[in-house]
């Protein structure tokens, strides 16, 4: 303990009254939004507990074990490790871009192959939360004088830019676009002057003809068919039509659950992972498809709460970019689905059928309840020299 | 720490802005979902049943065709084809190859379930081989785990169970031509068959039925899921036949191996109780469709099997022509029946000789005796006092040179020459000579056999016109009315006592040899053998004898008769072609099919048991 003390000042709570404030409310909207999701794949499965539902239960409670435990660590430590957790990130990146040079084609995971645990590890998914934890703790040891300067802005922008090249080159547009938003809203909240993000979407927009060159012919092909889903009736347009009939058919209450057309007669494409969305609004129409998204804008108000309570700039930005990270996969799925942006391969959190995505969004969601638990814990600005 | 107030509160700021922006966005997935699943969700649900439910039409099941008594003649058969689903199997060459190991698979099945898999989609069920066996049914079914994508379906064909015994009434059915086309989608539906020939063809319509629909549920791959509605169709009606299956099986046994035609009927009513041509051919064999070369020896066979000669058959009527110039020149009093007629064997007309068949000649004949020993000398010189034009009144009256309307196809006129027809046919002008041979049915005279069969009736039943009939409308009597022909008793009397003695008559009856020696089924009749050639005087005197001459050139025989003489009842006329002379070849297989209607009519209909067709009522 004295080692803890001379590093990171006084004690924090103790696992008794953390555990006791822990927030329980959260814990219990993650349980309502999975519970939906089990009910999904339930359905998806044609009626059947396998092969989605029991998996994705058993993974959620291993995700629970991992929120709980991560809540209770002191959000001092967390800010200690966080560069160390983003270096492992992207050292993983760099693993799968390794591992894909060599191999065929793209690759976005690496096989976790240990005795007794199997599973795909997506090292981008890690790194969504990494850079939020190495970008909040930048801001946090940050003294607004700097924020203004361009200085202060080389330091988070490499940080993005580097596991955004990675990903880039997985190919995966849709992670790289989604790592970027998140890295750019917690750069907006940490204060950054607002001239900076007026420049950066100028130039955002001057490149574009650059990104379209470098971009894939089938991530063309995407685009070109989002903006015209007519010219591809049978292959990707085919998908997104069969999305919007899917929910238009379903109506204000539904077909009811186990009885939607498209999803059971194979219309819709990936009913379990991507396009679950489009099955629960079929099944249980609009009024469904609200009370998911009523869910989710709890869960990330939760988030809203938690972060303007929080007593420190690295548990403020922590939890907000942690909520924002949250909200952009809600958004960017239902939208895609719903034929407002082109389909780039984000899962609708907590209710997709996946491991990784489940996991980090269950750690995310630890880091989020560690900044409520202590939320009045003083987080030093410049933390000494130490083991960590 | 002040840094760290106005930090928090600048956060607290930027955190309600990038709130809002949020709320902004789901507002935007809230307005899309609204106008997806309220605005347009109408719209949405059409499309998504559109996906969903296909419709099906559901052939028919065709009408059965049955004789008299009920006897199935065309019927439906329940059959296997083994279809193959290409996008279950891992290579379709591999499966094929597998069950050719089970059932035999031709190259030509080979090469066409591997040319159709490739055209069509995955999911679709290409039909590898039709009409599997039971046995093969059981080896494949056995085999199915070894056999992914091979599925074995159950369907529906004709079958005739009595084959090329009624082939000519019954037709066959056969994939729906180009020409049939009409729009009707049933007709388009792969497998679907129609009516090519015989009754199957003229009834078409009836036996049919229509086409029932069934919505089913498919699934994005066109699989169907389930079935959500039916329509049942109507099924095709059963088409009741006046034919006796068992009197035509005997017949067409009788004149196996031989061709020609019988035609065997109710003179009272009209029923076709038997129709035969000979050589029949197998009607199941066109089902799924001959293959070329078999084709072409039905076609390429000289005796014609695919021809219906009962209807189709154009002969000479030969000797039983003079009937019908008996009856004309008793009516028109150019004769009486006692005025005889010395033949010598030949009638000479201007410098042109005409040969009884007799060389030795009949001496005296008088009306009856003409009739009974068939002489020819006798029927010139009435002929050549009638004149062609009133031959052919009557000849008309009877029924020649008009189709009968019976219900099948193919049927033609025959042919009754006049002095206008042969103006305007041949442009020229009739020639005495003509009129002579006209006397004895040669010349341009053509009958069918049907024809025959009815104008026997009509001498048989008092002269009413009987017309014959394989079917009886809906409500149609027993017995219908029949208008009189206008031919006296007087005249019509003495032909038939004529027709007795052709049959009964030891002292030169023609068909002596052929009578029914059974009491009470005696029938009367007339022998006709019809030169297919000129004799020439040559072979004439050289008395050429039939099997001297090749098969088709020999001359066609002849008989026409009706039974019993005490209550006539049954008309039958038979052609055996190019079979010689009609009291030889075909006198006998007329008496053996009249005696069998006698002898089936007594076994088989006691009263009532054929269905309300009472012959004791009718007669």
């Amino acid at each position: 303990m004295a080692v803890w003390r001379r590093h990171f000042g006084p004690d924090g709570p103790t696992v008794g009254r953390k555990l006791g404030d822990m927030s329980w409310g959260l814990v219990a909207l993650v349980l309502l939004t999975a519970g939906l999701g089990f009910a999904m794949l339930y359905s998806a499965a044609g009626g059947d507990m396998r092969p989605w539902a029991m998996a994705q239960t058993i993974r959620f409670v291993l995700g629970l074990a991992l929120m709980i435990t991560i809540a209770l660590v002191d959000i001092r430590l967390l800010h200690r490790v966080s560069y160390v957790a983003y270096g492992a990130a992207l050292l993983l990146l760099v693993a799968v871009d390794l591992k894909g040079s060599i191999g065929m084609g793209a690759q976005r995971w690496i096989a976790i192959d240990l005795p007794g645990l199997r599973f795909q590890l997506q090292p981008s998914e890690i790194m969504k939360i990494a850079l939020v934890l190495a970008l909040a703790r930048y801001f946090h040891g940050l003294p607004p004088e700097r924020t203004g300067k361009w200085t202060g802005l080389l330091a988070p922008l490499a940080l993005i830019a580097a596991p955004v090249a990675l990903v880039l080159r997985q190919p995966d547009f849709g992670t790289a676009a989604l790592i970027v938003a998140g890295g750019v809203a917690v750069m907006f909240l940490a204060g950054i002057a607002l001239r900076w993000f007026a420049g950066g979407l100028a130039v955002a927009l001057v490149s574009l003809p650059a990104v379209w060159v470098s971009l894939h012919g089938y991530q063309k092909e995407r685009l070109l068919t989002f903006l015209d889903p007519s010219r591809d009736p049978l292959g990707a347009g085919w998908n997104i039509t069969q999305s919007k009939i899917a929910l238009g058919s379903g109506g204000v209450f539904g077909k009811g659950f186990l009885e939607g057309t498209q999803s059971h007669l194979h219309f819709l494409p990936e009913r379990h992972t991507d396009f679950i969305f489009t099955m629960l609004a079929e099944e249980l129409g609009m009024a469904g498809a609200l009370l998911l998204i009523l869910l989710y804008l709890s869960i990330v108000a939760y988030g809203f709460g938690v972060a303007v309570r929080s007593g420190s700039q690295f548990g403020r930005l922590l939890a907000m970019g942690v909520a924002f990270a949250f909200f952009l996969y809600v958004f960017v799925n239902i939208a895609m689905v719903t034929g407002l942006i082109p389909v780039v391969g984000v899962p609708l959190p907590l209710v997709s059928y996946g491991g990784t995505a489940m996991l980090t969004l269950m750690a995310g969601f630890g880091l989020l309840a560690s900044v409520h638990v202590h939320r009045d814990v003083p987080v030093a600005r410049q933390s000494g020299g130490g083991p960590l | 720490m002040r840094w760290d107030i106005g930090q928090r509160k600048q956060f607290t700021r930027r955190a309600l802005v990038l709130a809002g922006g949020k709320l902004l966005l789901v507002s935007g997935l809230v307005a899309n979902l609204y106008k997806l699943q309220v605005v347009e969700a109408s719209r949405y649900r059409i499309l998504a049943d559109d996906n969903r439910i296909n419709i099906r039409l559901l052939p028919p099941e065709r009408g059965p065709i049955v004789d008299r008594f009920g006897e199935g003649m065309a019927v439906n058969r329940q059959t296997y084809q083994l279809v193959l689903v290409s996008e279950q199997t891992d290579s379709v060459a591999d499966t094929l190859e597998r069950i050719g190991a089970l059932v035999e698979l031709s190259e030509h099945d080979i090469r066409w379930a591997i040319e159709e898999t490739g055209r069509r989609d995955g999911f679709v069920p290409v039909t590898v081989r039709e009409d599997l066996s039971w046995r093969e049914v059981a080896s494949i079914e056995v085999n199915l785990p070894e056999l992914p994508g091979v599925l074995i379906e159950a369907s529906q064909s004709r079958f005739y169970p009595y084959g090329a015994l009624a082939a000519h009434v019954t037709g066959y059915v056969g994939a729906v031509s180009e020409a049939e086309l009409t729009g009707d989608r049933l007709l388009e539906l792969p497998g679907f068959r129609t009516g090519k020939n015989g009754v199957e063809k003229v009834f078409e319509k009836v036996l049919r039925g229509s086409a029932g629909l069934r919505n089913v549920e498919v699934n994005a791959y066109g699989r169907i899921i389930r079935e959500i509605s039916r329509v049942e169709g109507a099924s095709g009606s059963e088409l009741r036949l006046t034919i006796d299956m068992g009197l035509q099986a005997f017949a067409a046994r009788r004149l196996r191996g031989q061709a020609g035609s019988i035609v065997a009927m109710d003179l009272l009513n009209g029923d076709v109780l038997t129709l035969v041509s000979s050589p029949g051919f197998d009607p199941n064999a066109f089902y799924y469709g001959l293959d070329g070369r078999d084709w072409r020896t039905l076609l390429n066979d000289p005796r014609a099997p695919l021809v219906n000669k009962a209807v189709a058959g154009q002969y000479p009527p030969g000797s039983i022509f003079k009937i019908v110039v008996a009856l004309a020149a008793l009516e028109e009093g150019i004769v009486t029946p006692g005025r005889t007629f010395h033949c010598p064997g030949h009638y000479t007309l201007g410098d042109h000789t005409f040969h009884c068949w007799s060389r030795w000649g009949h001496g005296d004949v008088g009306m009856v005796d003409a009739l009974k020993r068939s002489c020819d000398v006798y029927f010139y010189e009435v002929a050549r006092l009638l004149g062609i034009d009133r031959i052919a009144a009557m000849a008309e009256r009877l029924g020649f040179g008009t189709a009968t309307g019976v219900e099948l196809t193919g049927e033609r006129a025959g042919l009754v020459p006049t002095v206008a027809w042969k103006e305007a046919v041949h442009g020229e002008a009739w020639l005495g000579g003509e009129t002579i041979i006209s006397g004895i049915g040669q010349g341009y005279l053509l009958a069918t056999p049907v024809q025959l069969a009815m104008v026997v009736a009509r001498v048989g039943n008092g002269a009413v016109k009987v017309t014959p009939r394989l079917t009886r409308p809906a409500g149609a009597p027993d017995v219908p009315v029949f208008d009189p022909l206008g031919v006296a008793s007087g005249p019509l009397d003495i032909v038939r006592e004529g027709m007795v003695r052709v049959v009964n008559d030891p002292e030169g009856g023609t068909a002596y040899g052929a009578r029914i020696g059974d009491e009470g089924m005696e029938m009367a009749g007339k022998t006709a053998t019809a030169q297919v050639r000129r004799i020439t005087k040559a072979e004439r005197e050289a008395g050429l004898d039939d099997d001297d001459i090749p098969w088709n050139r020999r001359d066609h025989a002849l008989f026409v008769a009706y039974a019993p003489l005490h209550a006539p009842r049954y008309a039958c006329a038979v052609v055996i072609d190019h079979g010689g002379g009609g009291s030889t070849a075909a006198a006998p297989v007329a008496r053996d099919v009249l005696r069998e209607a006698q002898r089936r009519a007594s076994v088989r209909w006691p009263a009532g048991a054929d269905g309300g067709f009472d012959p004791v009522r009718n007669a």
